[in-house]
């Protein structure tokens, strides 16, 4: 049986604990609160640009502009989106299965490049000498505009020098601070869903040219879909991580509970044998 | 009055605006301007169905008799049925704007164009924050003189 010293000891480690866990649970609500709001913010923007798109697209023929031009694909890249740290539960590790899900399936029969945004996958894949085409770490220091317009540079560099033929981003979608969904969306080629037809009636005036506008509008549309992954991941891993803390602490009081108990029941034996020592001397002395 | 003549008066566009970080503004207004990259263009109830590139420049719309200003850093405008929808890449109302940071922002691009020559990389990257620096103090003027 544990001593009474041991257990007091045990029980100022795991308050100690518990305030940590606690801070960590406060400061994620705070941040998960403020990406929660950028998400709603961006959503306006991505909609429109969806909209726009899409009337777009159905007077284009795919053709029109390289990015639309949907071919068949032999090089895939992945670009796998992490934390930077962890304590946030199962965060990482979902996606990092996700991607290795992907991997495992799209690996045969296609080539794949991996690129890796987060320290925490970027460590996972070293570790297993998995080759990277691009890795970003430290990206919780950076704007996620500055961050997304860089990535969606480097994508369509990529695609347009035919070094891959289909990009594909992995992300976590934050539905509730309870449950982060790892999510599979293409970027390039651009998936434009507009029916043909439907509203080329209509006159429509464009400045300066469809094909001008086609160039400028469809590398904007892969930045925002970007820069869209880069908010739900930032707003689910806050989400994550205020979870997993929440639960930390309350498993910390728990046992913190359970060692109080244990710690009463040792001192209350330890009194009762002194005081069965100092009765049964009284009663030798007799 | 005669109702056609009511219906005339009341009729508006819906301005949309919004920036990748937040929605400026989803109102009634009576018109709107924009800088369009082929020069600045007007919008008016019953326009036709319009696409265009926006360039860095001055963005106003009226609504009753208050003319508001905004500096917009390109993007792009849609209208449709009485609806403008303006995608801007960065917007900032007239009375947002921080005219001390953007006369020190416009003092760093004029140093920097200076200082660089037209072939360089980076040249056009100055001179773009040069113009935005430029129409921010231009509309923030505006708003000064009202």
């Amino acid at each position: 049986m544990a001593t009474l010293k041991a257990i007091r000891k045990r029980i100022g480690s795991i308050r100690n604990t518990q305030q940590i866990t606690k801070a960590m649970k406060m400061v994620s609500a705070a941040k998960l609160r403020r990406a929660q709001e950028a998400v709603l913010q961006a959503r306006p923007y991505a909609e429109k640009m969806a909209a726009l798109l899409k009337n777009l697209s159905a007077r284009v023929s795919a053709e029109a502009h390289p990015l639309l031009t949907v071919g068949e694909e032999k090089k895939v890249q992945l670009w796998l989106l992490t934390a930077d740290r962890g304590l946030c539960g199962g965060y990482n590790a979902n996606l990092i299965r996700a991607a290795e899900g992907f991997l495992r399936s799209h690996g045969k029969e296609k080539e794949i490049q991996l690129a890796v945004v987060g320290r925490k996958g970027v460590d996972y894949f070293r570790r297993r000498k998995v080759e990277m085409a691009e890795r970003y770490i430290n990206i919780g220091g950076r704007p996620a505009e500055e961050l997304a317009a860089e990535m969606a540079q480097k994508m369509i560099a990529g695609f347009l020098k035919e070094e891959c033929d289909g990009l594909y981003i992995l992300y976590s979608r934050f539905r509730s601070a309870l449950s982060q969904v790892p999510t599979l969306e293409k970027l390039i080629p651009v998936a434009a869903e507009g029916e043909k037809g439907e509203g080329q009636a209509t006159e429509y005036l464009y400045e300066p040219g469809l094909e001008a506008l086609l160039a400028s509008l469809l590398p904007k549309v892969v930045e925002v879909a970007i820069y869209r992954a880069l908010l739900e991941a930032s707003a689910s891993e806050h989400g994550a991580r205020m979870t997993a803390m929440d639960s930390a602490t309350s498993n910390a009081a728990e046992m913190i509970s359970t060692l109080t108990l244990q710690m009463n029941r040792a001192r209350q034996a330890s009194i009762t044998k002194e005081l069965l020592e100092v009765v049964s001397t009284a009663e030798a002395l007799k | 009055m005669p109702s056609a003549f009511n219906s005339v008066m009341a009729e508006k566009i819906r301005l949309r605006l919004v920036t990748p970080s937040r929605l400026l503004l989803d109102e009634e207004v009576d018109e709107a301007t924009g800088p369009g990259v082929l020069g600045e263009f007007g919008v008016l109830p019953k326009h036709i169905s319009f696409l265009t590139l926006l360039a860095v420049g001055e963005m106003s719309y009226k609504q009753g008799a208050e003319r508001h200003h905004l500096a917009i850093s390109g993007g792009y405008a849609e209208v449709l049925d009485d609806v403008m929808t303006v995608l801007a890449d960065a917007a900032e109302y007239a009375d947002e704007i921080d005219t001390e940071r953007a006369r020190a922002a416009r003092e760093r691009a004029e140093k920097r164009v200076e200082e660089l020559s037209g072939e360089d990389k980076e040249f056009a990257a100055a001179e773009a924050a040069l113009r935005r620096a430029l129409v921010r103090l231009q509309v923030a003027g505006k708003e000064a003189r009202r």
